[in-house]
């Protein structure tokens, strides 16, 4: 017979820190906290193993609010102390916290190469569309025109796409969340502390002071039934107030289409079926916008291959079978012997 | 050739001419393998018991136009029956595969030295490739020198001939052949090359054969020839060395190794995360090569993502370890000041190089100092060693390591080209009989927090991730002294920068009293140098002193914090001369810290000084103008 004992998971309040938590009441980041503390809570993680890494920003500040391993680093660069932590030691839970700025702008690269080597983290991407901490500039995620202290006449440049860019840059996880969603979220988050590899997931984030309302056109309530399809594998893309509506693919114009089930003969067959495996269905999904196509939610994209970490480890298990020790090493090749 | 390949076995031995010192420089275009034909001599002469010290010199482009003045690549070669430290400042012998290797290297050779030619590569394009306006070799213009013009390429091409190779291949042999006369000429053994031959081309046994074809038919052609500027070859007898097992190695090799040895002293995994750039990639090739050993390397996307992954690793426990050249270290600046402010340990190293920004990516400098000891925004202090010569590269890699994990601080470890590409021989030390200073990191919860310290050493705690009971956050925000949360406390940031300070001066108490390298412990005179300038001041300080001139050599391995007697010791002599490799970088911060009267002596030519130029600069400075 065995017996198992059945250890208490850890409360969300558990992974609070004593520290008071210092963003604008109302922000965004309060309800993300929230579900990244219960995320911990309810998949049985334990402090000590965990470790969250941020850059600079406001969502940079989360690792203040955890009562677990939290290292604040400089602008940009947090995913590469993630990849040197992990470097040390794989078993850690290590979890990337940034933000459009941080991520996008000034980590931008950093962003890229980790997801494509796929080290074992958890990206999260925070996407308030401004620069919150320096008071409300426009970031590279702002809608063509945003008028900010530094682009006063409408801002000119465009916005990354973010899921458009972690897919384009090789990620093998891609998932999407809205802050008030707090449920969807924590389900999200499980699914990304679970990804064996980089999981980038892209936070809708309101922020109250510089950016009010600035996803309203989908996450309000009377309108995000309409403008949101929840992806979820293997289940129709469906979605809508009355859930008739669907998503189609038009192979003639290689895009996808909202149709309703009912009209122009469209029937429940029609509608596409979410496979997070299929990478050409996540660049489809991730690059829908309002108010034509709803925005995409939940998992797009999710593939495992190696982990960067287990594959240095494993070139170095390899080379150890029989490897010589550093004495022989600095031996190696012509040496020769002066007697005395 | 039949029987054995010793050629001191063979018969004109008789007839050398001894000699104490001999400089031999190859040069030829980058594709004619001067690297590897003077490598291999410099090994043949550490076999016969030489002491040795080499100096590749190449040009920054991989393949530059054939016969082109620019892409001329060199290698010195200065071996001895004596001790010696530098790799000589002028040649006795210029060997020049083309033209171009001429023009390029005949300012140097010493003044009635032999100059050895290949003939066949005077031809009318490359002379003018070369920018000759006349055949040196017809004019007068090498009157004076003992020139030998060789039909080296024709000699080669029929040596090779039985082994089937094209006319290029068969070409390429021709530095073996130039490396068989000249290990006929010092009475050089050539098997270990031979070896060395076969075994790099062990997939294509016929260019084995061919070049060892040539290499014999080298060294049978100044047998047999008896030309008369080339006598009966010389011979230079073995050095005064100490018993022990030896290599040959570069300042990249030992620095390499002596971080891996160093991180197993401290017995912690050894985390080295690096972005290619001349002239220090090659510490992150042999260290990727080190898998078997449990070495982590990481080639980064960038300098900035290299420093920070090395300070990830050390958050995590591992001794992380970065590594560039001047213009890489000025990216990572930022994420150095984090590893100060969050007291992590971190090792930087800095293969130094000319500059500003790009400059001479292959020719050496010792401009950095400044950026080690001052490049940061705020008060960052932290530690900076510089190493000498290719062997001290081993120790100082150590030492940094020791220094890093016992003060939890980041250590710039300052090299430059010159250390990295120049080898001399090793005395290889035993690693089971090095000192360890195994880490103990924190794991007592009473009373924990990130930022408490060591009551002597003044160095936080260093709990790790994964550790129960100790869970806390760290970062770039000022924390406070007593409970390591975030502050902005006017007199809490006062004391915690004095406490970073106060910190990595302290370990002026714990590292060597600095010592005289050589000469009396006070006088009229000292020469103050750091890093790879070691031979060349040496030499020149013991020559002044068999002129009977009153000169005393100090050279400084710890440049921040100095050792504690540096103060008084330098005050023991009248004048302070300072030889370095840039526009005067430490003489300005011993003038400084000291308020010495000390004067530079700098040279900014990408080149290493010269044993003579300090020596003149020594008689001139005391007064004797000999």
């Amino acid at each position: 017979m065995t017996v198992t004992t059945k250890i208490e998971n850890l409360k969300p309040t558990d992974f609070a820190s004593d520290q008071e938590v210092r963003w604008c009441p109302g922000c965004g980041d309060y309800a993300i906290l929230k579900a990244v503390q219960r995320t911990l809570s309810e998949e049985g993680a334990q402090r000590e193993n965990t470790v969250f890494v941020s850059g600079i920003g406001c969502s940079s500040r989360l690792p203040y609010y955890m009562s677990t391993y939290g290292f604040h680093t400089i602008h940009g660069r947090a995913p590469a102390f993630a990849t040197g932590i992990k470097l040390t030691n794989p078993s850690l839970d290590v979890w990337v916290i940034t933000g459009d700025g941080d991520g996008l702008s000034i980590g931008g690269n950093h962003l890229m190469h980790a997801l494509r080597r796929n080290v074992n983290f958890q990206i999260l991407l925070f996407n308030n569309e401004t620069y919150g901490l320096t008071k409300g500039q426009y970031s590279p995620t702002s809608r063509p025109g945003t008028r900010s202290p530094s682009s006063p006449s409408g801002s000119i440049d465009f916005p990354f796409m973010p899921c458009v860019l972690a897919l384009g840059a090789g990620a093998n996880f891609v998932a999407r969340g809205v802050d008030t969603a707090v449920k969807d979220l924590t389900e999200t988050f499980k699914r990304a502390r679970a990804f064996p590899g980089t999981a980038f997931v892209e936070i809708f984030q309101n922020c109250i002071v510089y950016n009010d309302k600035v996803f309203a056109n989908f996450t309000d309530r009377d309108v995000s039934l309409d403008l949101q399809v929840v992806a979820t594998h293997g289940m129709p893309l469906m979605f809508g107030a009355e859930k008739n509506r669907g998503l189609r693919f038009d192979p003639t114009r290689v895009q996808i289409e909202v149709v309703v089930i009912g009209e122009n003969g469209v029937t429940k067959d029609d509608i596409l079926v979410h496979d997070e495996t299929n990478r050409t269905l996540a660049a489809l999904l991730a690059a829908m916008e309002p108010p034509n196509h709803p925005m995409a939610i939940g998992v797009l994209y999710s593939n495992q291959v190696d982990t960067y970490e287990s594959q240095v480890y494993g070139q170095i298990a390899a080379a150890r079978n029989g490897g010589a020790d550093l004495n022989d090493v600095i031996r190696r090749g012509h040496t020769w012997r002066v007697e005395g | 050739m039949e029987g054995s390949l010793r050629s001191s076995d063979t018969p004109p031995k008789g007839g050398r001419e001894s000699r104490d010192s001999v400089v031999i420089r190859f040069a030829g275009d980058s594709g004619d393998g001067m690297q590897l034909t003077g490598s291999q001599f410099a090994l043949s002469s550490a076999i016969v018991g030489n002491d040795l010290s080499t100096f590749p010199d190449f040009p920054a482009e991989i393949r530059a136009p054939a016969g082109s003045t620019f892409g001329v690549s060199a290698f010195q070669v200065h071996f001895s029956a004596q001790n010696i430290l530098t790799p000589g400042d002028e040649p006795e012998v210029l060997v020049a595969m083309n033209p171009a290797a001429l023009k390029t290297n005949l300012a140097d050779l010493d003044p009635g030295g032999m100059i050895v030619i290949d003939r066949d590569s005077f031809s009318d394009k490359n002379l003018r490739k070369a920018r000759y306006e006349e055949n040196p070799l017809e004019d007068q213009s090498l009157e004076g020198y003992r020139v030998l013009a060789l039909d080296m390429s024709r000699l080669t091409q029929a040596a090779v001939k039985p082994f089937g190779l094209s006319q290029k291949e068969s070409l390429r042999c021709k530095n073996m052949w130039a490396l068989g006369l000249m290990m006929w000429m010092y009475d050089r053994d050539r098997k270990p090359t031979i070896d060395w031959l076969r075994e790099k081309f062990a997939n294509r046994s016929e260019i084995a054969e061919a070049n060892v074809a040539a290499l014999n038919a080298g060294h049978a052609f100044g047998e047999t020839a008896e030309l008369p500027n080339l006598g009966y070859g010389y011979s230079v007898p073995r050095a005064e060395i100490a018993p022990g097992e030896y290599r040959a190695v570069t300042g990249s090799e030992t620095l390499a190794w002596g971080l891996a040895v160093g991180a197993q002293l401290a017995d912690l995994k050894l985390v080295f995360a690096s972005y290619p750039i001349t002239p220090a990639s090659n510490i992150l090739h042999i260290l990727a090569g080190l898998k078997a050993q449990g070495v982590v390397t990481f080639q980064a996307e960038d300098e900035i993502a290299a420093v920070c992954a090395a300070i990830g690793a050390s958050y995590a426990g591992s001794i992380g370890v970065t590594s560039s050249a001047g213009p890489g270290v000025a990216l990572k600046t930022e994420a150095i000041g984090l590893a100060v402010v969050a007291e992590l340990p971190l090792v930087v190293v800095n293969s130094q190089r000319s500059g500003p920004s790009t400059g001479m990516p292959t020719k050496a400098e010792q401009s950095d100092l400044f950026q080690a000891v001052h490049g940061r925004n705020a008060d960052t202090p932290l530690v900076v060693l510089a190493a000498h010569s290719p062997a001290n590269c081993f120790e100082t890699a150590i030492e940094s390591i020791r220094l890093a994990t016992k003060y939890m601080t980041p250590v710039m470890l300052l090299t430059d080209g010159y250390l990295a590409n120049a080898s001399e021989p090793w005395l290889i030390p035993n690693i089971e009989k090095l000192n360890t200073f195994p880490v103990e990191f924190h794991t007592n919860p009473d009373g924990f927090h990130p930022f408490m310290r060591d009551n002597e050493t003044l160095a936080r705690a260093w709990a790790i991730p994964g550790t129960p009971g100790l869970e806390h956050r760290i970062g770039g925000l000022e924390k406070d002294y007593a409970t390591s949360n975030i502050s902005y406390d006017p007199a809490n940031h006062q004391r915690m920068t004095e406490v970073r300070a106060e910190k990595i001066s302290g370990i002026a108490n714990e590292i060597p009293l600095q010592e005289v390298a050589y000469g009396p412990k006070q006088g009229p005179l000292a020469v103050v140098g750091w890093g790879s300038t070691f031979g060349a001041i040496e030499e020149a300080v013991h020559a002044a002193a068999e002129e009977g001139l009153e000169v005393a050599h100090i050279h400084i391995n710890y440049l921040n914090p100095m050792p504690k007697n540096m103060g008084g010791l330098l005050a023991g002599y009248k004048d302070i001369l300072v030889p370095e490799m840039n526009s005067g970088q430490l003489v300005k911060l011993l003038r400084s810290a000291y308020l010495l009267p000390a004067e530079g002596l700098n040279k900014v030519t990408g080149q290493p000084f010269k044993v003579k130029e300090i020596l003149i600069a020594i008689r001139t400075k005391l007064g004797n103008c000999k």
